[in-house]
């Protein structure tokens, strides 16, 4: 379920076996002796605060994980009760192994367990209460059960030149599945991807059928990319519009100039017209990135003073303040 | 090695993208009834007068499958879910102008908005 574009990775097929304790109570925010009602206002809360459509942290995904396991377990009696058997002395993350007589005092019924659907928990959950049952973790061929394969979610790292272009990105998928024996095993593939011209910020491309396998005849989920823009060097970019900011002489801004400028899709000829202001605007249009419309290149002329650095550039500007009587600063005067 | 590499097309999921009523189910799996309630909320806006004839842009898609996890995980009705996504959108539009506003004021060298 995760997607990286971080190369390097050796492929591999690489055994998910990490088994801590998890301490559900605090995942939750609860003690020990909560009510139930207490626990379920407690998962209202965090679920709404670290929902990952919601939440912007980083880690949104996996406190919404942890905490869908935490709350699978406390909210029903049965779980709960054998949770608690396990004791109140075990810490997160301690190195844990079950009791040897474990499970012989309880039956679980029913699934219980609802709510992010695609989350697999943890090997801590799944030792205690068992596999889940569905798609993902049915080990063995069920020749009655058909579902669709989950959708897989990644960000895709592009240039703003791919944009005016065109590209082609290798994008590294890690995903969980099951081996022969039922194992959960994370595997690897690389997907090449057509970033198409005219692509912005945000915009998401979809992969039919490019998520995880489906279920007996129910059809594989898709792969969904999200574009996401690297900083550039020169442009500022928002939407289809690009911006660039244009260091210009007194003289060019003062006189007029034709000004010889980078942009994105190659080197323009841009005409400064005479009495240009610093912060001044001009619009190139149809300059931004491709489309229809096209964007547009916003050009802002920002005027730089030469320095005053030798006897021949004081004279100069000396020369300035007696013969050109200017004062910027009528305004402040009156 | 489980490595395989192929190049492939996708499709942008922008305004020209045009999506049947069904494909937005398939898709997104979630019953025809529960997408045409999201159109009576105003969620979603389809062009075309009937039913068989309502097309949804790309960009629709990403609001279907946030409107159901909402749903889902939060238990929030359709009222809300509306109102979440609205806000959401509204939310996502000022970071964006934060990040600039940040951007500029971080590096002088970043060009002017």
């Amino acid at each position: 379920m995760s997607g990286s574009q971080e190369a390097g990775q050796p492929p591999s097929l690489r055994l998910v076996n990490s088994m801590e304790y998890k301490d559900y109570y605090s995942v939750m925010g609860v003690k020990r002796d909560a009510s139930q009602d207490e626990i379920k206002r407690a998962y209202r809360r965090l679920a709404r605060k670290f929902h990952p459509d919601v939440s912007k942290e980083s880690d949104a995904e996996a406190r919404f994980k942890e905490l869908g396991e935490a709350y699978a377990v406390l909210k029903d009696a049965e779980k709960r009760a054998a949770y608690n058997e396990l004791g109140a002395n075990w810490q997160t993350g301690q190195e844990f192994k079950p009791p040897p007589d474990w499970g012989t005092g309880f039956e679980f019924t029913g699934s219980g367990i609802d709510g992010g659907d695609s989350a697999a928990f943890s090997d801590f959950f799944e030792t205690l209460f068992g596999q889940r049952t569905g798609a993902q973790r049915s080990a063995g061929p069920r020749p009655e059960f058909h579902a669709r394969g989950d959708d897989h979610h990644a960000k895709v790292l592009v240039d703003l030149e791919d944009a005016y272009n065109g590209a082609t990105r290798t994008i590294n998928l890690r995903t969980p599945a099951l081996d022969e024996s039922g194992h959960v095993v994370t595997r690897d593939r690389a997907l090449n991807v057509k970033i198409p011209k005219g692509i912005t910020q945000g915009q998401r491309i979809r992969l039919s059928r490019q998520g995880s396998p489906g279920v007996g005849s129910g059809h594989a989920g898709d792969l969904y990319l999200e574009i996401e823009f690297r900083p550039h060097r020169l442009y500022a970019i928002d939407g289809r519009d690009v911006y660039l900011k244009l260091p210009v002489t007194p003289w060019e801004a003062a006189l007029g100039a034709t000004i010889k400028i980078p942009t994105p899709s190659g080197f323009v000829d841009l005409k400064m017209p005479e009495g240009t202001s610093s912060g001044k605007r001009l619009r190139l249009k149809g300059r931004g990135i491709p489309g229809s419309p096209p964007g547009d290149l916003y050009v802002t002329a920002e005027i730089t003073l030469p320095p005053a650095n030798s006897d021949l550039a004081k004279e100069f500007y000396r020369k300035m303040r007696q013969e050109l009587h200017y004062n910027p600063r009528g305004h402040l005067e009156a | 090695m489980n490595i395989t590499v192929k190049t492939l097309t996708g499709t942008v999921l922008d305004d020209r993208v045009h999506l049947s009523l069904e494909e937005i189910c398939e898709a997104c799996s979630v019953r025809t009834d529960w997408v045409v309630d999201l159109v009576n909320e105003g969620i979603l806006e389809p062009s075309g007068d009937r039913r068989t004839e309502w097309k949804f842009s790309g960009s629709v898609l990403s609001r279907v499958q946030v409107a159901r996890r909402l749903q889902s995980d939060l238990g929030i009705n359709l009222a809300g879910i509306a109102l979440a996504i609205d806000l959401l959108e509204e939310i996502e539009k000022m970071r964006c102008r934060l990040r600039g506003a940040h951007r500029e004021s971080l590096n002088p060298e970043w060009p002017h908005r």
